[in-house]
């Protein structure tokens, strides 16, 4: 059976050019990275070069960038390290109902520790409203967290007018970038956010590997305490071969960014009219306008997902039915719930998550297979 | 068995029992899609490595991964909550001795999973019970006992829906539990050699089944009088769940000589004890929720054998059914600790005709 993998906003496949970057680390050049001898050197040159790679992708400099085991731990980091760094009891927060779980549960624990959160709500299409954000901002907010993109329906926030606002008032502010950076030109600057994070295994980097992008001159946040690793914002010794995928994958995506993005953006937008004009009974769940160009989510009318993400697996289709992270339990999409659907089009949804590996025979291929499941599920 | 390359979904709980079950449909041909249902959280088990959910779930992963077969993890830990453990509970709390198997075979096994398998394509569901399914002449599907008559699981399975019947394979059924051990030597998998996986779906070693389940549903009991066949006061029990007819040990009392529970009265939350073993013999007993496989029963009195409890050989008894599924239950040799709650099944030979729900004995 061939196997077709739509699911790219999980996990994408390592790029054989990332791989051949981290084999040295992990067979010859094993030095700590932090030693003086050649070994660590060699190591050392290995990182700097990541740390430029990662920076140039997003615009930032190399020493703004700390490397993580990936995009939970930079989320953690920025979201407890801040409120560690400059909250007091009483402080607050800002972030949406729609954020990935590491965002959302950072918040809970800090509810826990005495800090209140603000959830902003979202329209249908996913986004907040960027009146409501100004009105919530008040004298007690430390940190506005709005994620870039979001994981299961795709949807773009207004980040950069939202970072204005924070700005504006002197709070400091977080993207969580995990599903955007490597799809779409993410640009520290130009969104004028001082914290973001970012995870290499969602554009081809390997697993196990993100950074967080700490602009210079604002209170390092630091969740790790350890050793001096990553001047002592990020204790523990370097996962040396993943920082060196990383920043390889992060020079391959912005060397073909632009093209990337527009091939995915049409095969999605392939996908979206053969299941629309095939399919009946059918939501597409995402913002028309600001949107990731991989992802496609759809609640099909009395169906359960799961059910039918089972019997696309049984054809060598592999899609989800909304975060990996979460994927364990049977509750409905939270993000879908917040987006107005009903339960029943929470439950009953796929995300199809493109990369630019897919080709327009695996579009059509799901397009033909797809009606008959769906039907069959109906009756 | 039918034609080969068709798809079949197989109940794998991570024993080795249904792992050769999945494994046997694989080699003659069919598509095997596995399944484990997880009915629940690692927290909620009663702790130890080896009877822990997640734990028989990495089993049943590891044997599909070694088997080349699809696996999936259904999540009915609330379904499980609702169809089998609160009505268990229910049954405890009136004095009564539940059957979970036999209620999560009906309604989560061939009920939810059996839809599950239905909606995934499946022209058969396949579980790695002791039990083999018949063909009457005319077609309809009836039950029959495992080969290996120790290890039959068929009294589990008397309630289970016809459809259901007519939609099941028990690959193992012909087989003994050593053959079984052999052919998973045989098909490479993974835990030839584990333990059985039978508590595997609420294990509750340090406090017992019913006390378990107590604190897993955050249910209160009251406490209440242990008396003697007279009447006369004998101690104070903590809640009437911990007790079963028959049962000798963890009375909280001594006697003196053996004592038994007799019978459990849960109007007035009082245990009956009893030093005669002979006062735990019953002649008979009253059915209530009877059903019969694949026939109406157009007979007044009926000779079979029967189980009234899982560790029993069979005995000949006549069945005289009644209004509204019920039925009356006579022994040609009295049994011991008939008990409410538990199932009584019906066989003629290997076959099994029916069964039902234990609402009192006779004594």
């Amino acid at each position: 059976m061939k196997h077709i993998y739509f699911d790219n906003n999980s996990t994408t496949r390592l790029h054989p050019d990332v791989l051949e970057e981290m084999l040295p680390y992990l067979r010859d050049t094993y030095g700590n990275a932090s030693s003086i001898h050649w070994f660590g050197q060699e190591a050392r040159r290995g990182m700097d070069r990541a740390r430029e790679q990662v920076a140039n992708l997003i615009g930032a400099s190399s020493d703004e960038i700390v490397f993580t085991s990936g995009g939970t731990e930079a989320d953690n980091q920025a979201l407890i390290g801040i409120a560690d760094a400059v909250g007091k009891p009483g402080s607050r927060i800002i972030t949406t109902a729609v954020e990935h779980q590491a965002v959302m549960n950072s918040c809970r624990f800090l509810e826990k520790k005495g800090l209140s959160v603000t959830y902003l709500s979202v329209d249908s299409q996913g986004r907040i409203d960027l009146g409501t954000l100004a009105d919530s901002i008040g004298d007690d907010v430390i940190l506005i967290s709005i994620m870039l993109a979001n994981n299961e329906v795709g949807t773009v926030q207004p980040v950069r007018e939202a970072a204005e606002l924070a700005k504006s008032k002197g709070i400091l502010f977080h993207t969580d970038a995990v599903q955007a950076v490597g799809r779409i030109p993410v640009d520290v600057r130009e969104l004028g956010v001082d914290l973001l994070s970012l995870s290499g295994h969602k554009f081809h980097g390997p697993k196990g590997c993100g950074a967080l992008f700490v602009r210079s001159g604002i209170p390092g946040p630091v969740l790790i305490h350890g050793g001096h690793h990553e001047r002592r914002r990020r204790a523990g010794t370097e996962n040396v071969a993943a920082i060196a995928g990383l920043g390889r994958a992060c020079s391959i995506a912005a060397a073909r960014l632009e093209d990337s993005s527009f091939f995915v953006g049409s095969l999605r937008d392939r996908l979206e009219k053969g299941i629309t004009e095939r399919v009946s009974g059918i939501k597409v769940n995402t913002c028309r306008e600001h949107r990731l160009p991989n992802t496609l989510n759809v609640s099909f009318e009395g169906v359960d997902g799961q059910l039918l993400a089972m019997n696309l697996d049984l054809v060598g289709i592999a899609v989800s039915t909304g975060s990996a992270c979460q994927s364990d339990t049977r509750e409905p999409s939270y993000v879908l719930l917040a987006m107005g659907c009903s339960v029943g089009q929470a439950t009953g949804c796929l995300r199809f998550s493109l990369s630019a590996d897919n080709t327009g025979e695996e579009i059509d291929r799901v397009i033909d297979v797809l009606p008959d499941l769906v039907e069959g599920l109906r009756r | 068995m039918t034609a080969p390359g068709k798809r079949i979904v197989a109940a794998m709980s991570g024993g080795v029992d249904s792992s050769v079950a999945a494994g046997l449909l694989l080699e003659q041909g069919f598509e095997v899609v596995g399944v484990t249902l997880q009915l629940q959280a690692c927290d909620e088990s009663g702790g130890g490595r080896s009877c822990c959910g997640t734990d028989s779930i990495a089993q049943a992963r590891a044997a599909a991964g070694r088997l080349g077969i699809h696996h999936y993890v259904i999540d009915c830990r609330q379904e499980f909550e609702k169809t089998v453990l609160l009505p268990s509970w229910e049954e405890y709390s009136r004095g009564r001795t539940p059957n979970p198997c036999v209620i999560c075979n009906e309604r989560v096994k061939f009920g939810m999973l059996f839809d599950h398998a239905v909606a995934l394509g499946a022209y058969k569901l396949a579980t790695g019970h002791y039990a083999r399914v018949g063909m009457r002449k005319n077609g309809a599907p009836f039950l029959r006992r495992g080969a290996d008559h120790r290890k039959d699981q068929s009294y589990f399975l008397f309630s289970i829906r016809p459809e259901a019947l007519s939609g099941v394979v028990f690959p193992i059924g012909e087989f003994t539990k050593d053959a079984v051990r052999s052919l998973a030597q045989h098909l490479g998998l993974p835990n030839a050699d584990r333990r059985e996986s039978q508590d595997a779906c609420f294990a509750a070693k340090e406090t017992g089944y019913p006390e378990g389940l107590r604190r897993r549903l955050h249910k209160t009991t009251a406490p209440g009088p242990l008396v003697d066949e007279e009447g006369r006061l004998l101690g104070m029990h903590k809640g009437i769940h911990q007790f079963t007819v028959g049962q000798r040990r963890g009375l909280g009392v001594a006697l003196g000589s053996p004592a038994w529970v007799k019978s459990i009265d849960p109007w007035i939350a009082a245990v009956v004890l009893t030093t005669r073993e002979q006062a735990l013999s019953a002649r008979g007993l009253r059915a209530s929720g009877v059903r019969w496989i694949g026939f109406v029963p157009r007979f007044r009195r009926l000779r079979c054998s029967i189980k009234v409890r899982y560790n029993q050989a069979p005995a000949p008894a006549t069945v005289e059914p009644g209004e509204e599924a019920t039925a009356k239950v006579w022994f040609d040799r009295p049994l011991r600790a008939v008990t409410p709650g538990q199932a009584v099944v019906f066989f003629h030979g290997d076959r099994v005709l029916g069964g039902g729900w234990i609402e009192r004995s006779e004594r």
